[in-house]
């Protein structure tokens, strides 16, 4: 298990895991930010957009998602991006070298299928991540944003210097561990064939029937990247959770 | 557009190959829609009661029941579903001795994936109550034991049933996983008509996705219902 191909397909996994999720934790960031900020304009068709954003996306299986943008997309999407999304093969930085090993192109191949994954996952998480800053602005009673502006701060201003600072500090915490769901979400691209961890692990299983040793190397390392990550959230409580007082 | 094609495999979606009869379970090979209810029902049933055990052993003091609970629910919240799925299904033949179905083998693990998460929300529920509560009971007389079972847990497991709902739903949503292993639920009845048909996709996955919709936003809008209703009467620190 640690040499040789299984050794090889394992790692390959990892950084495919890896990749597929930071891309798609940017994207859903940003997404999210996005939906977010629409829920909160006074503009009604927006709040309704976001609204059944964010309830149809939560409510439905990321399964279901997965195979609707893989299978069925193709009907919605206009047919410029279909052509790009199935003409992109070897994009992405192809052969290179990292620790000492020479990593051919075969790989990195950043296809259609990592693209429905990343599509999926960051549809999928704006929307938790959307509900997650909403839920810490709103736990903000009202009436910090009313003295701030009695005080003679602008709206924006307001927001700024007043709100945005003590929701951060709550809302962070929820949001690495959306993080978190999404590498582990992540795992459900294998039915597209998206070559990540459990792909490879179940790769591995089939061609060297090792299916143990595989599972447990995949556990090991899923283990490995939430208890880290749990270990700085747990941290960051510990050092930046400033009681807020009201 | 084929939407008649939905419509024609829409008793397919919701029981798939499901057997009724009046031999003892009744429902045999259970199937789509129902199939996905049966397993969030049985899973969340055996997780409840794994998770409250797993639960009160983490808030124990004595180490040796607090351990193995621990290393449960931070083994089990660490790994994504879809690993525990193949985990068990590749482990379960060596420990028993003989191959499990793959119904059975989901439904363990969803008892076993939910399990430790309600033991969070159980945990989480019994350290919102006010301290004074347990030192109350525990000064009228009642040990320990009896302070929990008589006292702590009424309370806590009443404020705990919006998370349970919200737990319940992301399990009807996480039944979709047992597809992978071939289970034929609404996920893989949806995959069957899809494979057969070839030219309905869009409008197959999207049928799917309203069905688990709509089942998944109205017990969550019921949830937050119960949780608004139930805050009134917590007990409180001031």
């Amino acid at each position: 298990m640690f040499s040789g191909e299984p050794a090889e397909w394992m790692w390959e996994g990892f950084v495919t895991t890896l990749q597929i999720s930071s891309i798609s934790l940017v994207c859903a960031m940003l997404l999210g930010i996005v939906i977010c900020v629409m829920r909160m304009t006074p503009f009604k068709p927006l709040q309704w957009f976001s609204l059944a954003y964010t309830e149809f996306f939560r409510n439905t299986p990321l399964l279901i998602q997965i195979f609707f943008w893989y299978n069925a997309s193709h009907v919605v999407i206009p047919e410029v991006i279909n052509q790009w999304m199935n003409d992109l093969y070897y994009w992405f930085p192809g052969p290179f070298t990292m620790f000492g090993h020479q990593f051919v192109g075969e790989w990195v191949l950043f296809n259609v299928e990592l693209i429905t994954g990343v599509i999926a996952l960051t549809v999928y998480t704006s929307a938790f991540i959307a509900e997650e800053i909403r839920a810490g602005i709103f736990s903000i009673p009202k009436n910090q944003l009313e003295a701030s502006r009695a005080v003679g701060l602008s709206f924006l201003q307001g927001y700024r210097y007043v709100i945005l600072p003590q929701a951060l500090r709550i809302v962070i915490p929820p949001l690495i561990s959306q993080a978190l769901n999404l590498i582990k979400n992540s795992s459900l691209c294998m039915v597209i064939g998206v070559g990540e961890m459990m792909f490879q692990a179940t790769q591995i299983e089939s061609y060297h029937s090792i299916p143990f040793e595989a599972f447990s190397v995949a556990l090991m390392i899923y283990l490995m990247i939430s208890l880290i990550v749990s270990f700085c959230i747990n941290m960051y409580n510990k050092h930046f959770m400033i009681q807020v007082m009201y | 557009m084929h939407w008649d094609i939905v419509i024609d495999n829409f008793d397919y979606f919701i029981i798939g190959q499901t057997k009724f009869d009046g031999v003892f379970p009744f429902i045999h090979d259970p199937g789509g829609l129902l199939a996905a209810i049966i397993l969030a029902a049985v899973g969340i049933f055996g997780a409840f009661w794994l998770g409250l055990a797993a639960g009160l052993m983490r808030l124990s003091q004595r180490w040796w029941l607090k351990l193995p609970a621990v290393c449960y629910i931070e083994m089990i919240r660490g790994m994504p579903l879809l690993l525990l799925i193949f985990w068990f299904f590749f482990l379960a033949p060596v420990l028993i001795g003989q191959t499990l179905p793959a119904f059975t083998t989901t439904m363990f693990c969803f008892m076993i994936f939910t399990g430790a998460y309600v033991a969070e929300i159980v945990r989480a529920g019994v350290m919102a109550l006010p301290k004074g509560q347990m030192e109350a009971a525990r000064g009228s007389g009642l040990s320990q034991g009896q302070a929990m079972r008589f006292v702590i847990l009424p309370q806590a497991l009443r404020n705990m049933i919006p998370s349970f709902v919200n737990q319940f739903v992301s399990l009807i949503k996480d039944t979709s996983l047992a597809a992978i292993l071939g289970v034929g639920e609404l996920t893989r009845t949806g995959v069957q008509v899809d494979n057969r048909e070839m030219v309905a996709s869009f409008e197959i996955w999207i049928a799917i996705a309203c069905l688990y919709f709509m089942i998944c936003y109205v017990l969550t809008s019921y949830s937050r219902r119960l949780e608004a209703q139930l805050s009134r009467y917590q007990a409180r620190d001031r």
